[in-house]
Protein backbone atom coordinates (compact mmCIF):
# COMPACT_ATOMS: atom_id res chain seq x y z
CA UNK A 1 0.00 0.00 0.00
CA UNK A 2 2.51 2.25 0.52
CA UNK A 3 4.48 2.03 -2.23
CA UNK A 4 6.88 5.11 -2.12
CA UNK A 5 5.78 9.08 -3.23
CA UNK A 6 4.46 11.41 -1.06
CA UNK A 7 0.58 10.92 -2.42
CA UNK A 8 1.20 7.16 -1.35
CA UNK A 9 1.85 8.17 2.04
CA UNK A 10 -0.86 9.98 2.37
CA UNK A 11 -3.43 7.92 1.33
CA UNK A 12 -1.86 5.46 3.28
CA UNK A 13 -2.20 7.36 6.72
CA UNK A 14 -5.85 8.67 5.67
CA UNK A 15 -6.78 5.13 5.39
CA UNK A 16 -4.85 3.78 8.61
CA UNK A 17 -6.64 6.77 10.99
CA UNK A 18 -10.16 5.78 9.22
CA UNK A 19 -9.29 2.14 9.93
CA UNK A 20 -8.44 3.50 13.58
CA UNK A 21 -11.73 5.30 13.74
CA UNK A 22 -13.75 2.42 12.53
CA UNK A 23 -12.33 0.08 15.17
CA UNK A 24 -13.57 2.55 17.51
CA UNK A 25 -16.77 3.65 15.85
CA UNK A 26 -17.82 5.16 19.53
CA UNK A 27 -15.58 8.12 19.11
CA UNK A 28 -18.10 9.18 15.96
CA UNK A 29 -21.11 8.56 17.66
CA UNK A 30 -19.83 10.60 20.75
CA UNK A 31 -18.95 13.70 18.44
CA UNK A 32 -23.09 13.06 16.75
CA UNK A 33 -24.97 12.78 19.76
CA UNK A 34 -23.00 15.77 21.02
CA UNK A 35 -23.61 17.89 18.22
CA UNK A 36 -27.73 16.61 18.11
CA UNK A 37 -27.65 17.38 22.09
CA UNK A 38 -26.10 20.68 21.51
CA UNK A 39 -28.81 21.84 19.00
CA UNK A 40 -31.75 19.60 21.01
CA UNK A 41 -30.64 22.38 24.26
CA UNK A 42 -31.49 25.60 22.38
CA UNK A 43 -35.15 25.18 21.88
CA UNK A 44 -35.54 23.78 25.00
CA UNK A 45 -33.86 26.87 26.86
CA UNK A 46 -35.30 29.71 24.09
CA UNK A 47 -39.12 28.31 24.28
CA UNK A 48 -40.64 26.24 21.28
CA UNK A 49 -41.34 29.41 19.29
CA UNK A 50 -41.27 28.53 15.18
CA UNK A 51 -40.43 31.92 13.97
CA UNK A 52 -38.05 32.60 16.81
CA UNK A 53 -36.12 28.84 16.13
CA UNK A 54 -36.59 29.61 12.47
CA UNK A 55 -33.91 32.59 12.91
CA UNK A 56 -31.60 31.01 15.15
CA UNK A 57 -31.23 27.94 13.75
CA UNK A 58 -28.61 28.53 11.13
CA UNK A 59 -26.50 29.93 14.42
CA UNK A 60 -26.98 27.31 16.20
CA UNK A 61 -26.55 24.47 13.85
CA UNK A 62 -23.23 26.01 13.15
CA UNK A 63 -22.32 26.83 16.53
CA UNK A 64 -23.35 23.16 17.37
CA UNK A 65 -21.24 21.74 14.35
CA UNK A 66 -18.17 24.03 15.47
CA UNK A 67 -17.99 22.57 19.38
CA UNK A 68 -18.67 18.81 18.09
CA UNK A 69 -15.49 19.21 15.56
CA UNK A 70 -14.05 21.09 18.42
CA UNK A 71 -14.64 17.86 20.71
CA UNK A 72 -12.72 15.51 18.36
CA UNK A 73 -10.21 17.91 17.79
CA UNK A 74 -8.63 16.64 21.03
CA UNK A 75 -7.75 12.93 19.84
CA UNK A 76 -6.26 14.16 16.13
CA UNK A 77 -2.64 13.78 17.49
CA UNK A 78 -3.25 12.45 21.24
CA UNK A 79 -3.33 8.84 20.78
CA UNK A 80 -0.02 9.21 18.11
CA UNK A 81 1.48 11.36 20.66
CA UNK A 82 1.50 8.93 23.26
CA UNK A 83 2.47 5.65 21.68
CA UNK A 84 5.16 7.22 19.63
CA UNK A 85 3.90 7.13 16.13
CA UNK A 86 4.00 10.65 15.70
CA UNK A 87 8.08 10.67 16.10
CA UNK A 88 8.05 8.49 13.45
CA UNK A 89 5.83 10.59 11.19
CA UNK A 90 8.28 13.29 11.50
CA UNK A 91 11.38 10.92 10.27
CA UNK A 92 9.88 10.01 7.79
CA UNK A 93 11.25 11.40 4.37
CA UNK A 94 7.86 13.07 3.11
CA UNK A 95 6.92 16.84 3.75
CA UNK A 96 5.25 16.50 7.58
CA UNK A 97 2.81 18.95 6.13
CA UNK A 98 1.56 16.73 3.84
CA UNK A 99 0.77 13.68 6.13
CA UNK A 100 -0.62 16.20 8.38
CA UNK A 101 -3.33 17.64 5.92
CA UNK A 102 -3.77 13.47 5.47
CA UNK A 103 -4.51 13.09 9.16
CA UNK A 104 -6.87 16.30 8.55
CA UNK A 105 -8.45 15.09 6.09
CA UNK A 106 -9.14 11.64 7.72
CA UNK A 107 -10.45 13.97 10.79
CA UNK A 108 -12.81 15.84 8.98
CA UNK A 109 -14.21 12.48 7.15
CA UNK A 110 -14.88 11.21 10.47
CA UNK A 111 -16.48 14.54 12.19
CA UNK A 112 -17.05 16.87 9.72
CA UNK A 113 -18.46 14.96 7.48
CA UNK A 114 -21.04 13.35 9.58
CA UNK A 115 -22.47 16.81 11.12
CA UNK A 116 -22.90 18.17 7.30
CA UNK A 117 -24.80 14.80 7.06
CA UNK A 118 -26.94 15.00 9.92
CA UNK A 119 -27.65 18.83 9.60
CA UNK A 120 -30.78 18.67 7.24
CA UNK A 121 -32.60 16.67 9.64
CA UNK A 122 -32.08 19.25 12.75
CA UNK A 123 -32.69 22.13 10.13
CA UNK A 124 -36.25 20.44 9.48
CA UNK A 125 -36.70 20.24 13.71
CA UNK A 126 -36.43 23.99 13.48
CA UNK A 127 -38.77 24.45 10.78
CA UNK A 128 -36.25 26.03 8.03
CA UNK A 129 -37.37 25.73 4.50
CA UNK A 130 -35.75 23.18 1.86
CA UNK A 131 -33.98 26.38 0.36
CA UNK A 132 -32.32 27.26 3.75
CA UNK A 133 -31.82 23.85 4.41
CA UNK A 134 -29.65 23.25 1.37
CA UNK A 135 -28.12 26.51 2.05
CA UNK A 136 -27.45 25.33 5.41
CA UNK A 137 -26.52 22.51 4.22
CA UNK A 138 -23.96 23.29 1.57
CA UNK A 139 -22.17 25.82 3.91
CA UNK A 140 -21.51 23.76 6.59
CA UNK A 141 -19.87 21.43 3.85
CA UNK A 142 -17.75 24.11 2.66
CA UNK A 143 -17.18 25.49 6.24
CA UNK A 144 -16.27 22.34 8.33
CA UNK A 145 -12.83 21.45 6.74
CA UNK A 146 -12.01 24.54 7.60
CA UNK A 147 -12.68 24.58 11.15
CA UNK A 148 -10.77 20.92 10.94
CA UNK A 149 -8.02 22.61 9.39
CA UNK A 150 -7.29 25.70 11.34
CA UNK A 151 -8.43 23.55 14.69
CA UNK A 152 -5.31 21.23 13.79
CA UNK A 153 -3.23 24.07 14.78
CA UNK A 154 -4.46 24.65 18.16
CA UNK A 155 -4.19 20.85 18.77
CA UNK A 156 -0.78 20.53 17.96
CA UNK A 157 0.66 23.50 20.03
CA UNK A 158 -1.24 22.18 23.18
CA UNK A 159 -0.03 18.90 22.39
CA UNK A 160 0.67 16.79 25.95
CA UNK A 161 -0.04 20.24 28.08
CA UNK A 162 -2.11 19.73 31.16
CA UNK A 163 -5.55 20.56 30.58
CA UNK A 164 -4.34 21.33 26.76
CA UNK A 165 -7.96 20.50 25.57
CA UNK A 166 -9.43 23.90 27.64
CA UNK A 167 -6.50 25.85 26.36
CA UNK A 168 -6.51 24.70 22.76
CA UNK A 169 -10.36 25.86 22.76
CA UNK A 170 -9.67 29.60 23.88
CA UNK A 171 -6.41 29.75 21.32
CA UNK A 172 -8.96 28.25 18.17
CA UNK A 173 -12.59 29.41 19.05
CA UNK A 174 -11.53 33.06 18.14
CA UNK A 175 -9.83 32.06 14.66
CA UNK A 176 -13.32 30.10 14.04
CA UNK A 177 -15.37 33.01 13.96
CA UNK A 178 -15.16 34.17 10.40
CA UNK A 179 -16.10 31.02 9.22
CA UNK A 180 -19.02 31.13 12.08
CA UNK A 181 -20.11 34.68 10.88
CA UNK A 182 -19.87 33.52 6.88
CA UNK A 183 -21.35 30.29 7.46
CA UNK A 184 -24.37 31.00 9.31
CA UNK A 185 -24.61 34.38 7.41
CA UNK A 186 -25.54 32.18 3.73
CA UNK A 187 -28.38 31.30 5.11
CA UNK A 188 -30.00 34.50 6.74
CA UNK A 189 -28.93 36.42 3.55
CA UNK A 190 -30.67 34.27 1.13
CA UNK A 191 -33.37 34.23 3.61
CA UNK A 192 -33.44 38.68 3.33
CA UNK A 193 -33.74 38.10 -0.31
CA UNK A 194 -29.75 38.91 -0.75
CA UNK A 195 -28.47 35.40 -2.44
CA UNK A 196 -25.96 33.53 -0.61
CA UNK A 197 -23.18 33.54 -3.10
CA UNK A 198 -21.43 36.22 -1.15
CA UNK A 199 -20.94 34.17 1.69
CA UNK A 200 -20.66 30.97 0.27
CA UNK A 201 -17.62 32.43 -1.92
CA UNK A 202 -15.62 33.39 1.33
CA UNK A 203 -16.59 30.26 3.14
CA UNK A 204 -14.51 28.99 -0.13
CA UNK A 205 -11.66 31.34 0.20
CA UNK A 206 -11.45 30.86 3.78
CA UNK A 207 -11.15 26.90 2.76
CA UNK A 208 -8.66 27.80 0.02
CA UNK A 209 -6.31 30.02 2.10
CA UNK A 210 -6.25 27.11 4.96
CA UNK A 211 -5.56 24.25 2.84
CA UNK A 212 -2.13 25.60 1.96
CA UNK A 213 -1.44 27.33 5.38
CA UNK A 214 -2.70 25.13 8.00
CA UNK A 215 -0.86 22.29 7.70
CA UNK A 216 2.39 24.08 7.37
CA UNK A 217 1.32 25.99 10.95
CA UNK A 218 0.44 22.96 12.56
CA UNK A 219 3.47 21.02 11.35
CA UNK A 220 5.82 23.06 12.75
CA UNK A 221 3.89 23.33 16.15
CA UNK A 222 4.04 19.24 15.94
CA UNK A 223 7.87 19.53 15.88
CA UNK A 224 7.73 22.00 18.62
CA UNK A 225 5.85 19.88 20.95
CA UNK A 226 7.57 16.90 20.11
CA UNK A 227 11.66 17.87 20.00
CA UNK B 1 33.35 57.91 8.95
CA UNK B 2 34.00 55.09 11.08
CA UNK B 3 34.93 51.62 9.34
CA UNK B 4 33.59 49.40 11.53
CA UNK B 5 30.10 49.43 10.47
CA UNK B 6 27.69 48.84 13.65
CA UNK B 7 27.06 44.80 14.22
CA UNK B 8 23.29 44.68 15.28
CA UNK B 9 23.85 40.60 16.73
CA UNK B 10 25.83 41.97 19.05
CA UNK B 11 22.53 43.15 21.05
CA UNK B 12 20.87 39.67 20.09
CA UNK B 13 22.16 37.97 23.83
CA UNK B 14 20.77 39.10 26.76
CA UNK B 15 23.54 39.76 28.53
CA UNK B 16 24.17 42.87 26.01
CA UNK B 17 20.72 43.36 25.34
CA UNK B 18 19.82 44.00 29.37
CA UNK B 19 22.16 47.19 29.96
CA UNK B 20 20.85 48.76 26.63
CA UNK B 21 17.32 48.38 27.11
CA UNK B 22 17.97 49.42 30.84
CA UNK B 23 19.64 53.13 29.09
CA UNK B 24 16.79 53.64 26.27
CA UNK B 25 13.79 53.54 28.99
CA UNK B 26 14.69 57.29 30.25
CA UNK B 27 14.57 58.24 26.73
CA UNK B 28 11.27 56.45 25.78
CA UNK B 29 9.59 57.43 28.90
CA UNK B 30 10.67 60.92 28.76
CA UNK B 31 9.55 61.59 25.07
CA UNK B 32 5.95 59.65 26.02
CA UNK B 33 4.82 61.94 29.23
CA UNK B 34 5.93 64.75 27.34
CA UNK B 35 3.48 64.26 24.63
CA UNK B 36 1.03 62.40 26.09
CA UNK B 37 0.76 65.36 28.49
CA UNK B 38 0.69 68.06 24.86
CA UNK B 39 -1.64 65.78 23.61
CA UNK B 40 -4.07 65.84 26.43
CA UNK B 41 -3.74 69.59 26.53
CA UNK B 42 -4.89 69.74 22.91
CA UNK B 43 -7.26 67.37 23.19
CA UNK B 44 -9.10 68.41 25.75
CA UNK B 45 -8.34 72.51 26.03
CA UNK B 46 -7.64 73.59 22.32
CA UNK B 47 -9.48 71.57 19.60
CA UNK B 48 -13.06 72.64 19.27
CA UNK B 49 -16.09 71.20 20.27
CA UNK B 50 -17.43 69.09 17.64
CA UNK B 51 -21.12 70.72 16.73
CA UNK B 52 -23.07 67.46 16.61
CA UNK B 53 -21.43 65.24 19.37
CA UNK B 54 -20.71 67.88 21.42
CA UNK B 55 -17.85 67.40 24.10
CA UNK B 56 -18.23 63.36 24.31
CA UNK B 57 -16.36 63.33 21.05
CA UNK B 58 -13.19 63.90 23.06
CA UNK B 59 -12.39 60.54 23.90
CA UNK B 60 -11.29 59.71 20.94
CA UNK B 61 -8.35 61.22 21.86
CA UNK B 62 -7.58 58.47 23.68
CA UNK B 63 -9.84 55.59 22.02
CA UNK B 64 -8.05 55.80 18.48
CA UNK B 65 -4.79 56.27 19.41
CA UNK B 66 -5.22 52.95 21.54
CA UNK B 67 -7.17 50.97 18.74
CA UNK B 68 -4.24 51.58 17.00
CA UNK B 69 -1.89 50.53 19.21
CA UNK B 70 -3.68 47.95 19.57
CA UNK B 71 -3.38 46.19 16.56
CA UNK B 72 0.23 47.81 15.81
CA UNK B 73 1.61 46.05 18.60
CA UNK B 74 0.67 42.71 17.35
CA UNK B 75 2.00 42.80 14.22
CA UNK B 76 4.77 44.06 16.36
CA UNK B 77 4.81 41.27 18.59
CA UNK B 78 4.57 38.73 16.00
CA UNK B 79 7.55 40.41 14.19
CA UNK B 80 9.35 40.05 16.99
CA UNK B 81 7.89 35.89 17.17
CA UNK B 82 8.70 35.48 13.70
CA UNK B 83 12.56 36.82 13.87
CA UNK B 84 12.97 34.41 17.26
CA UNK B 85 11.13 31.43 15.13
CA UNK B 86 14.04 32.43 12.01
CA UNK B 87 17.06 33.59 13.53
CA UNK B 88 16.70 31.37 17.09
CA UNK B 89 17.56 34.52 18.88
CA UNK B 90 16.04 34.18 22.46
CA UNK B 91 15.60 37.74 23.37
CA UNK B 92 13.78 38.33 20.34
CA UNK B 93 11.30 35.72 21.96
CA UNK B 94 11.45 37.77 25.29
CA UNK B 95 10.02 40.92 23.19
CA UNK B 96 7.80 38.75 21.99
CA UNK B 97 6.36 37.93 25.98
CA UNK B 98 7.15 41.86 26.90
CA UNK B 99 5.17 42.95 24.46
CA UNK B 100 1.62 41.11 25.13
CA UNK B 101 0.61 42.47 28.30
CA UNK B 102 0.71 46.20 26.57
CA UNK B 103 -0.86 45.15 24.00
CA UNK B 104 -3.72 43.38 25.82
CA UNK B 105 -4.30 46.67 27.60
CA UNK B 106 -4.50 48.94 24.68
CA UNK B 107 -6.77 46.44 23.42
CA UNK B 108 -8.87 46.80 26.52
CA UNK B 109 -8.70 50.45 26.55
CA UNK B 110 -9.89 50.90 22.98
CA UNK B 111 -13.36 48.71 23.48
CA UNK B 112 -13.66 50.54 27.07
CA UNK B 113 -13.29 53.95 25.72
CA UNK B 114 -14.83 52.76 22.79
CA UNK B 115 -17.41 51.79 25.25
CA UNK B 116 -17.88 55.23 26.49
CA UNK B 117 -18.32 56.92 23.77
CA UNK B 118 -20.73 54.69 22.16
CA UNK B 119 -23.26 55.12 25.40
CA UNK B 120 -24.03 59.05 23.98
CA UNK B 121 -23.59 58.65 20.75
CA UNK B 122 -25.40 55.00 19.87
CA UNK B 123 -27.48 54.50 23.46
CA UNK B 124 -26.06 51.81 24.02
CA UNK B 125 -22.24 50.19 25.61
CA UNK B 126 -21.92 47.42 23.12
CA UNK B 127 -23.47 46.91 19.87
CA UNK B 128 -22.23 43.20 17.79
CA UNK B 129 -20.81 45.27 15.21
CA UNK B 130 -17.90 43.97 13.16
CA UNK B 131 -15.16 46.72 14.31
CA UNK B 132 -16.07 45.93 17.93
CA UNK B 133 -16.30 42.12 17.75
CA UNK B 134 -13.38 41.79 15.82
CA UNK B 135 -11.15 44.12 18.41
CA UNK B 136 -12.61 41.77 21.34
CA UNK B 137 -11.51 38.72 19.22
CA UNK B 138 -8.29 40.44 19.18
CA UNK B 139 -8.24 40.77 22.39
CA UNK B 140 -9.02 36.93 22.76
CA UNK B 141 -6.33 36.19 20.63
CA UNK B 142 -3.65 38.81 23.07
CA UNK B 143 -4.90 36.02 25.98
CA UNK B 144 -4.60 33.18 24.19
CA UNK B 145 -0.48 33.97 23.46
CA UNK B 146 0.03 34.34 27.11
CA UNK B 147 -2.22 32.14 28.31
CA UNK B 148 -0.01 29.43 25.83
CA UNK B 149 2.94 30.55 27.42
CA UNK B 150 1.89 30.68 30.93
CA UNK B 151 0.45 27.17 30.34
CA UNK B 152 3.85 25.47 29.31
CA UNK B 153 6.48 24.53 31.95
CA UNK B 154 9.53 24.29 29.23
CA UNK B 155 10.33 27.42 28.22
CA UNK B 156 11.95 27.00 24.78
CA UNK B 157 8.77 25.05 24.27
CA UNK B 158 6.58 27.72 25.47
CA UNK B 159 8.16 30.63 23.23
CA UNK B 160 8.22 28.78 20.07
CA UNK B 161 4.62 27.40 20.52
CA UNK B 162 3.05 31.15 21.29
CA UNK B 163 5.04 32.32 18.56
CA UNK B 164 3.29 30.18 16.28
CA UNK B 165 0.19 31.08 17.57
CA UNK B 166 0.91 34.89 17.21
CA UNK B 167 1.87 34.58 13.56
CA UNK B 168 -1.53 32.44 13.03
CA UNK B 169 -3.00 35.23 14.52
CA UNK B 170 -1.99 37.96 12.59
CA UNK B 171 -4.14 37.70 9.97
CA UNK B 172 -6.71 39.12 11.81
CA UNK B 173 -5.70 42.30 11.96
CA UNK B 174 -5.85 43.42 8.38
CA UNK B 175 -9.54 42.12 9.05
CA UNK B 176 -10.43 44.66 12.08
CA UNK B 177 -8.69 47.19 10.41
CA UNK B 178 -10.91 46.88 6.98
CA UNK B 179 -13.76 45.83 8.79
CA UNK B 180 -15.64 49.39 8.28
CA UNK B 181 -15.25 49.84 4.56
CA UNK B 182 -15.88 45.39 4.23
CA UNK B 183 -18.91 45.45 6.25
CA UNK B 184 -21.14 49.11 6.07
CA UNK B 185 -21.39 48.74 9.90
CA UNK B 186 -22.55 51.05 12.78
CA UNK B 187 -18.84 51.59 13.71
CA UNK B 188 -17.80 54.86 11.53
CA UNK B 189 -16.01 54.64 8.95
CA UNK B 190 -11.80 55.35 9.07
CA UNK B 191 -11.03 58.50 11.35
CA UNK B 192 -7.89 59.08 9.37
CA UNK B 193 -7.38 58.75 5.65
CA UNK B 194 -4.16 59.30 3.55
CA UNK B 195 -6.04 59.63 0.46
CA UNK B 196 -9.19 61.30 1.13
CA UNK B 197 -9.06 65.28 2.16
CA UNK B 198 -8.66 65.70 6.33
CA UNK B 199 -12.59 65.74 7.54
CA UNK B 200 -11.43 66.90 11.08
CA UNK B 201 -10.08 70.54 11.62
CA UNK B 202 -5.98 70.60 11.83
CA UNK B 203 -5.61 70.68 15.83
CA UNK B 204 -8.01 67.47 16.10
CA UNK B 205 -5.68 66.01 13.69
CA UNK B 206 -2.04 67.24 15.61
CA UNK B 207 -3.93 65.97 18.80
CA UNK B 208 -4.27 62.32 17.79
CA UNK B 209 -1.54 61.74 16.22
CA UNK B 210 0.77 63.59 19.35
CA UNK B 211 -1.23 60.86 21.74
CA UNK B 212 -0.66 58.06 19.04
CA UNK B 213 3.28 58.98 19.63
CA UNK B 214 2.81 59.36 23.38
CA UNK B 215 1.03 55.66 23.44
CA UNK B 216 3.83 54.15 21.34
CA UNK B 217 6.95 55.48 23.44
CA UNK B 218 5.24 54.37 26.01
CA UNK B 219 4.17 51.05 25.13
CA UNK B 220 8.30 51.09 24.23
CA UNK B 221 9.28 52.27 27.48
CA UNK B 222 6.71 49.79 29.17
CA UNK B 223 8.42 46.65 26.95
CA UNK B 224 11.61 47.63 27.99
CA UNK B 225 11.43 47.53 31.36
CA UNK B 226 9.23 44.67 30.75
CA UNK B 227 11.77 42.33 29.29
CA UNK B 228 15.02 43.51 31.25
CA UNK B 229 12.84 41.77 34.52
CA UNK B 230 11.95 38.24 31.94
CA UNK B 231 15.60 38.60 31.26
CA UNK B 232 16.87 38.17 34.75
CA UNK B 233 14.15 36.19 35.69
CA UNK B 234 15.35 33.65 33.06
CA UNK B 235 19.22 34.17 33.14
CA UNK B 236 19.47 34.35 37.02
CA UNK B 237 21.68 31.46 37.08
CA UNK B 238 23.98 32.71 34.67
CA UNK B 239 27.09 34.74 36.57
CA UNK B 240 26.80 38.25 34.82
CA UNK B 241 23.81 38.02 36.49
CA UNK B 242 25.03 37.28 39.98
CA UNK B 243 27.99 40.42 39.62
CA UNK B 244 24.96 42.58 38.42
CA UNK B 245 23.25 41.80 41.30
CA UNK B 246 26.30 42.92 43.53
CA UNK B 247 27.16 45.63 41.93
Amino acid sequence: MMQGGVAGAVFGLIQRDLLLTWRRRADIATTLLFFVIVATLFPLGIGPEPAVLRTIAPGVLWIAALLSCFLSLGRLFATDYQDGTLEQMLLTPHPLAALVLGKIAAHWLVSGLPVVVLSPLIGLQFGLSGGAIAILTFSLLLGTPTLSLVGSIGAALTLGIRGGNLLSALLVLPLFVPVLIFGAGAVASSESGMGAEGHLSLLGACVVLAIPFAPWATAAALRIAVE
Amino acid sequence: MKTDRMNWFQWSSPQTFYPLAGKLIPWFACVSIVCLVAGLYMGFLVAPTDFQQGDSYRIIFVHVPAAWMSMFLYVVMAGWAAVGLGLKARPSFMMAQAIAPTGALFTFLALFTGAFWGKPTWGAWWVWDARLTSELILLFQYAGVMLLHASIDDLRRADRASAVLALVGVVNVPIIYFSVRWWNTLHQGASISVTAAPKMAATMLAAMGVMALGFWMYSAAVTLMRVRCIILERERHASWVQIERIS
